[in-house]
């Protein structure tokens, strides 16, 4: 007796939350979609992945730790922490250092316009049509240095961006305990 | 009149007012050299109209507006453009902006005043215009265009008060109260002009209770004046009451909505510098090109309140006032709370330049060492906002800026009362700020990702299109070889060929 | 002529730790000077001892911890920590009472949580709690006071008892008794009405004999703190409130088994934990609304304790456990920030 109020008890749980499963579902981002929004959009492929997006992919299948990422640096890492619920770890040292932030300047004495830097480019950020001089729009560069290698002679540097008014912050004041254990 | 209490502030700052506000206003000389960054207010920076070389008068416009919020810069005296080239500006990352030069030649020569005594036969759109026009902004401090804050037509609700901001807070800084002791009739007649402009009900001129002799100056004013829809009222002292969201509670009890301005709730507040400008300007015809600064502190000689040119160097002020003591330790655009330090004496005065504090040792200390937190929530009771200062210090110290943000970082407004009272000595202002800029800073580092995203996603798609298309070409090619031509391409295609090598020097070479 | 820069705001800080503990440790006094005049010198070995071993912990913990030793020491916190402990432990306890208590409170409670600011618990209740859990017996030699005592004892018999453990077990008997909260807590077990209880010498006319004065002198030192604004009223006026509706409560409807508010509100530590123990800011609740709530909690859970429980006293068990549930209460309690609804 008391065995088939049971059942008919969690048969009866088992309808209310499948109910409440289908009536209340939330639509969400898939992770995939929440991981890439934390991702930088350098699209450099230092992570070994072409782009952000398979990176982010490779991470939502559990193919690929969240530390792959230079450019994101150490605050990228701790905001996927965040969201994947795992511990933060540091930057994977192959992979490379995290640098503040560079744009990419072409010489233009040295540019013959051979449209192989325009190819690289994976936004689209070098202006320019064969045989006429390139330029990059620094607006748009993203530092992902995947113009260099393809550059025959060389003319493609990367500088750090111009600090303007603008984009200027306050310094970050030491705290007490910070001072005295350096 | 019924007085509201925000919250928290802090009611026994010492004041200083004394040591400036005994001696009357003393107009300033015009200096050999008067320098003007392009962005002096809130919006777009002005852009040069003039060129080296051009030969300026007092009053004439030498940069102009650049977008609806915006303004113009005058000359302020007669001379030549010399530079127009990166100059250091008041502001505390010591930066260098493009601003004008001009070497003045001491003839003081001015632009015809074209005034309109008669100004209600104006419109208010003309009076907007020619407020726009004579490049005046906010002169409390906030250089925000005064043109856009009048401009009823941008409004969604009337407005029935108008409020005039004599409430001097800040410690130190006076340049106000002399304004109002000595030039009470001609502000008054400011206010008639902005009462009509609005349409508003009625305008209060609020005023701190520590300068009893300054009221009545303003009464009789008032009573001259004559307009019953303008009364005077005096406040009770404490920092912060003349910010414009704690002025607004303690006149009307009324809270200007966050990420809104006054306006959404029926108010314009108006610095009574500010209202002195209109009036030269409309009554008067005279563009801005001076001010009232305060020249205070230990630092200095003689402390006292001077008419200056907008565009003057600092160290022509000190000269002014008999120069600097030897305890002369900081040189602060401002007031000892909200003010910041500036490296030399060679930066110009700017339109929102409101005191100078040559500071000892003594009256501004630059050491503190801070202590842990002790959670005594002495910080949240002085907050004249309602935050939690205490909790915003621990975001922004492991650097959780969107958590921050949520517990309302963007509503404070830099006070520093939770600062002045903290016992462990915690250096609360400078955590806001940085915590502040660097969100600015992240916010627009993600809206350079998603573009990033955006443009790559449209390479990658491009890429794809004309990989299809390139595949569509190929398929549709390889479809057009499997069927058989007919016959008479065939034969056309012979005859073709057969033609050529009968005469092989065609198309080739 | 050039300046160096530095950042806003310039004044003067006009407030620090160092004061707010300083004055803290001048609103002790008049309870201090009370309890040696009701009771004797006794209570300044607690204090003595307290103090020397809290002050070489703490220097003690802050070189290990490779913080600047005078900054820290400076600001008296370790003192008061010390001298609270002191006056709430008994005042014939032997020496290594205080002196383990003054460890527990100033290593284990407060540094071993990260030090000044990071303590979750208010550490001289940690040690209290600590001290009274593991060794029950100690802790139970209170003194009586000097009205009270058949034989007037003098100083060398004081420094034997505490330091020595040895003494006429005659004398011991003479001097110490069960506080008036124990008492009456063991008659009312006993099923003896209030009346009867009462009319034991242990009791005064407002509470128990010579404890009632040190209450008063506790809370004339709480409202110097009051004043001088060192202390906000939330706290202490949460605190005697919810002991006195819950005590108010029961003594009307069961007059002749329940002790009056007036009894509650000063015995034992009440009076000491509403100005001083609960108000210690590190731990407590931080915004004004939730600083009310932290106190009523601690009062209605101290009678509880009282009542109920297996102690006599009950507001440092009361004090740590609401500690708990700080961070709870100030979720719950923010204040609504001009401009939003």
């Amino acid at each position: 007796m008391s065995f088939l109020i049971l059942i008919v008890l969690f048969a009866g749980l088992g309808i209310v939350l499948g109910y409440a499963a289908i009536r209340f579902k939330v639509e969400g981002d898939p992770i995939v979609d929440q991981i890439d929004k934390l991702l930088p959009q350098t699209q450099c492929g230092q992570c070994s992945f072409p782009g952000c997006r398979p990176y982010a992919q490779a991470i939502a299948n559990g193919e690929a730790d969240i530390n792959q990422c230079p450019p994101g640096g150490e605050a990228g890492i701790a905001a996927l922490a965040d969201l994947l619920g795992v511990e933060a770890k540091p930057l994977n040292a192959d992979n490379g250092e995290e640098t503040p932030k560079l744009v990419a300047v072409i010489d233009e004495n040295t540019c013959i316009g051979c449209k192989l830097c325009i190819q690289a480019c994976p936004v689209d950020a070098i202006l320019g049509a064969p045989k006429q001089m390139h330029t990059v729009i620094a607006a748009e560069c993203t530092g992902c240095e995947l113009c260099l290698p393809p550059c025959p002679v060389e003319c493609i540097t990367m500088e750090p961006v111009v600090k303007t008014l603008a984009l200027w912050t306050w310094e970050k004041p030491e705290n007490a305990a910070q001072k005295e254990t350096s | 009149m019924k007085l509201w209490r925000f919250n928290g502030g802090l009611p026994s700052l010492a004041e200083h007012k004394n040591e400036s506000t005994h001696l009357p206003i003393e107009t300033a000389p015009v200096p050999s050299q008067l320098v003007y960054p392009l962005r002096q207010h809130i919006g777009n920076a002005a852009t040069a109209l003039v060129k080296v070389g051009d030969y300026v008068l007092r009053g004439q416009k030498i940069a102009d507006a650049q977008g609806l919020i915006s303004a113009p810069i005058h000359a302020a005296s007669s001379g030549t453009v010399s530079h127009i080239a990166d100059h250091l500006i008041p502001h505390p990352s010591g930066f260098s902006a493009p601003s004008i030069s001009i070497t003045t030649d001491g003839l003081d020569k001015e632009l015809p005043p074209s005034g309109q005594p008669d100004f209600r036969q104006l419109s208010a759109a003309d009076l907007v215009s020619l407020i726009r026009e004579a490049g005046i902004v906010g002169l409390g401090g906030a250089a925000f265009p005064t043109a856009i804050k009048l401009d009823n037509q941008s409004k969604s609700r009337r407005i029935d008060t108008l409020i005039l901001n004599g409430a001097e807070c800040e410690p130190y800084i006076s340049c106000d109260d002399r304004l109002l002791k000595e030039r009470a009739d001609k502000v008054i007649e400011g206010v008639n002009v902005l009462l009509h402009l609005l349409g508003a009900k009625r305008a209060i001129l609020a005023i701190e209770d520590n300068v009893p002799s300054t009221f009545k100056a303003i009464q009789t004013a008032v009573n001259q004046n004559n307009n019953p829809a303008i009364s005077a009222a005096q406040i009770p002292t404490i920092y912060p009451t003349g910010g414009e969201k704690q002025l607004i509670q303690t006149l009307t009890g009324k809270e200007v909505p966050s990420g809104g301005i006054p306006a959404d709730i029926g108010i314009v507040s108006i610095n009574v510098g500010t209202v002195y400008a209109v009036q030269q300007a409309v009554i008067e015809g005279k563009p801005l090109t001076s001010r009232i600064i305060t020249v205070t502190g230990e630092g200095v000689t003689t402390p006292r309140n001077l008419e200056v040119r907008i565009g003057t160097p600092i160290s022509t002020l000190i000269d002014v006032c008999n120069g600097y003591t030897q305890d002369a330790d900081r040189l602060i655009m401002g007031g000892p709370m909200m003010g910041f330090a500036l490296m030399n004496d060679q930066i110009p005065v700017v339109k929102a330049s409101n005191c100078i504090l040559v500071a000892s040792k003594h009256e501004a200390v630059t050491e503190k060492q801070a202590m842990p937190c002790i959670r005594c929530g002495l910080c949240a009771s002085a907050c004249p906002v309602s935050l939690l200062p205490q909790q915003l210090y621990w975001f922004s110290r492991s650097e959780q800026l969107e958590k921050a943000e949520k517990i309302n970082l963007l509503d404070c407004i830099e006070c520093g009362c939770c600062d002045v009272v903290c016992p462990s000595h915690i250096p609360l202002v400078q955590h806001f700020r940085y915590a502040k800029s660097a969100l600015k800073v992240q916010h627009h580092e993600k809206h350079l990702s998603n573009v990033a995203r955006e443009r790559f996603e449209a390479r990658e798609a491009r890429l794809a299109q004309e990989k299809a298309d390139r595949a569509e070409k190929s398929r549709a090619k390889k479809a057009a070889l499997k069927e058989k031509p007919a016959k008479e391409t065939i034969d056309a295609a012979i005859s073709r060929a057969k033609a050529k090598k009968q005469n092989p020097s065609e198309g080739e070479g | 002529m050039h300046f160096l820069t530095s950042n806003a705001p310039f004044i003067a800080p006009q407030n620090s730790v160092q004061r707010m503990m300083f004055w803290v440790l001048i609103a002790l006094l008049p309870g201090v000077i009370t309890m040696i005049w009701q009771f004797g010198y006794g209570v300044l070995f607690n204090i003595i001892i307290c103090l020397m071993t809290a002050l070489a912990a703490e220097a003690l913990m802050l070189h290990l911890r490779g913080r600047p030793i005078l900054p820290f020491m400076s600001d008296l916190s370790a003192v008061v920590t010390a001298l609270l402990l002191a006056l709430a432990l008994p005042t014939l306890a032997p020496w290594w009472i205080p002196f383990i208590g003054a460890l527990i409170a100033i290593i284990i409670a407060k540094h071993l949580y990260g030090g000044l600011g990071y303590n979750p618990f208010n550490p001289a209740m940690v040690a209290f709690a600590v001290l009274m859990v593991s060794f029950p017996k100690s802790m139970t030699v209170w003194m009586l006071p000097q009205a009270l005592q058949v034989d007037s004892v003098s100083f060398s018999d004081l420094i034997s008892l505490v330091f020595q453990q040895q003494a006429n077990p005659e004398l011991i008997d003479a001097i110490t008794a069960a506080t008036p909260l124990d008492t009456m807590k063991t008659q009312l077990g006993l099923n003896q009405t209030i009346d009867e209880i009462r009319s034991a010498s242990v009791f005064g006319s407002l509470a128990g004999t010579g404890w009632q004065w040190v209450s008063i002198a506790f809370l004339l030192g709480g409202c110097l703190l009051l004043a001088k604004k060192i202390i906000s009223w939330h706290i202490p006026v949460g605190v005697l409130a919810g002991l006195f509706v819950i005590s108010f409560i029961a003594y009307m409807s069961e007059p002749g088994l329940s002790p009056s508010p007036t009894f509650h509100l000063l015995s034992g530590g009440a009076m000491l934990g509403a100005f001083f123990i609960a108000t210690d800011p590190v731990t407590a609740a931080t915004t004004t609304k939730g600083r009310f709530i932290y106190g009523a909690l601690i009062g209605v859970l101290t009678y509880i304790i009282r009542t109920w429980g297996g102690y006599p006293e009950g507001i440092a068990f009361a004090v740590i456990l609401i500690n708990m549930t700080v961070p709870l209460i100030d979720h719950y309690t923010q204040p609504r920030v001009y401009g939003h609804k």
